[in-house]
């Protein structure tokens, strides 16, 4: 495949829909630095006002945890029930707690 | 077994069938038969090759729209239509295959793209028509593609079904204006609902017993419905709205049944549609022509990208 097929590297999206909100993946656009990749997520994902802020990041700098591995990666999470509320007891008549 | 399956883990295979029983997405880097993921790059890519081609039969008017109200209309329309192409090759990227890789299928033929766009748009109702009709046809669809299988490709759905319903409308309101128009627009109005119509029809694809891959992709919800319920669907909507317009459907046979609650249709010139397919459609080497000419046309601006591109790394690095 020549150069000139190339259509620059990937760019994941993000948008916050409005102030506070979190951010959210919208999709992925092609670009070739990092003002045409806002650029281009602009045009292509908020043409009727969908977000108030908007990040965008290449693809391969993204970290993600495999699907095979996060039964084990998230496992340690679930022996520590004592991170739960409803894992104390609180004395029958105490209130507001 | 399916032969497509034998060389899948039983085991993995049955985990997989058991989350889109339980509608778990399927995510890109999940397990996923080999087949379902052919499944997907043929079916997302024809999608968004679609969208694409489609920008064509309607840019032709942007110059002849007769009001400037019409016009920024047409192009905001079109617009929308490049923007669903792009979500759409970008959920098709994250089947691992590239954009520039789909881009080739296409200009090889290796791909296709609906047959409804190889039709020309002959005069200003037609404009209309497309909106209501094959962006109404796209509409009923794409609602029950937003309930497939597949995590990217339903977001993707969701996204253009909020905007696809602009198309449909402001093609019904041209329809609405030729139709309540002179007795000569009235006439444009029918004469391009003639046209339109079973091409609209044939939007949906084969008939369900012709349709050698639906079984596997209603097995993995690909597909929610089949070809032919969508395409009933779509009858059914449409007729009244046609008689609204007093318009008549192009099939005398078009007629409610109240035995089955739905529109009775003679069915649709199969020949025809095969032919289109097949790459001999009324427009095909054109709608072809065009995309390479405008992709070989840009390539000094994706060259002089990517040197501006690596220029700027270069400068943020030192």
């Amino acid at each position: 495949m020549g150069n000139t097929d190339n259509q620059g590297p990937l760019w994941e999206v993000f948008i916050q829909t409005k102030p506070g909100a979190p951010y959210k993946h919208a999709g992925a656009v092609h670009a070739y630095d990092k003002e045409m990749a806002i650029e281009n997520a602009r045009d292509t994902y908020t043409r009727r006002h969908e977000g108030t802020a908007m990040w965008v990041v290449k693809s391969e700098d993204i970290v993600a945890v495999q699907p095979e591995d996060a039964d084990a990666f998230f496992d340690p999470s679930d022996d520590k029930i004592y991170r739960h509320p409803t894992f104390y007891e609180i004395p029958d008549g105490v209130k507001h707690i | 077994m399916d032969d497509k399956l034998k060389n899948e883990d039983p085991e993995l295979l049955k985990e997989f069938q058991a989350k889109i029983d339980a509608e778990v997405k399927i995510e890109p880097k999940d397990y996923m038969p080999e087949a379902y993921r052919q499944h997907l790059i043929r079916q997302i890519s024809q999608h968004a090759h679609s969208e694409v081609i489609g920008m064509q039969p309607e840019g032709n008017w942007i110059t002849r729209c007769p009001s400037i109200r019409a016009k920024k209309i047409l192009m905001a329309k079109i617009q929308d239509e490049g923007g669903h192409g792009l979500y759409l090759y970008s959920a098709a990227e994250t089947l691992g295959v590239s954009r520039d890789q789909y881009l080739k299928w296409l200009h090889e033929g290796k791909a296709k793209y609906a047959s409804v766009f190889n039709y020309s748009a002959l005069n200003w109702a037609d404009i209309g028509a497309i909106g209501w009709l094959v962006d109404g046809a796209a509409i009923v669809n794409q609602v029950s593609l937003q309930r497939t299988s597949y995590g990217p490709y339903s977001r993707a759905m969701v996204k253009i079904c909020k905007e696809e319903s602009f198309h449909q409308r402001q093609g019904y309101e041209i329809m609405v204006h030729m139709a309540q128009g002179t007795p000569e627009q009235k006439e444009m109005a029918q004469d391009a609902l003639n046209r339109w119509w079973y091409p609209s029809l044939m939007m949906f694809g084969p008939h369900d017993g012709d349709s050698p891959r639906s079984s596997l992709a209603m097995q993995w919800k690909i597909k929610r419905e089949t070809n032919d319920e969508l395409r009933q669907k779509f009858i059914d909507k449409t007729v009244p709205q046609a008689e609204f317009l007093g318009l008549t459907v192009p099939d005398e046979n078009c007629k409610f049944n109240e035995a089955t609650g739905h529109y009775d249709w003679t069915d649709i010139n199969w020949d025809e549609f095969w032919a289109s397919i097949k790459g001999y459609g009324p427009n095909n080497k054109r709608r072809m022509k065009h995309h390479q000419k405008v992709h070989a046309e840009g390539a000094w601006v994706r060259e002089a990208s990517i040197a501006y591109g690596k220029k700027k790394e270069k400068k943020e690095v030192a």
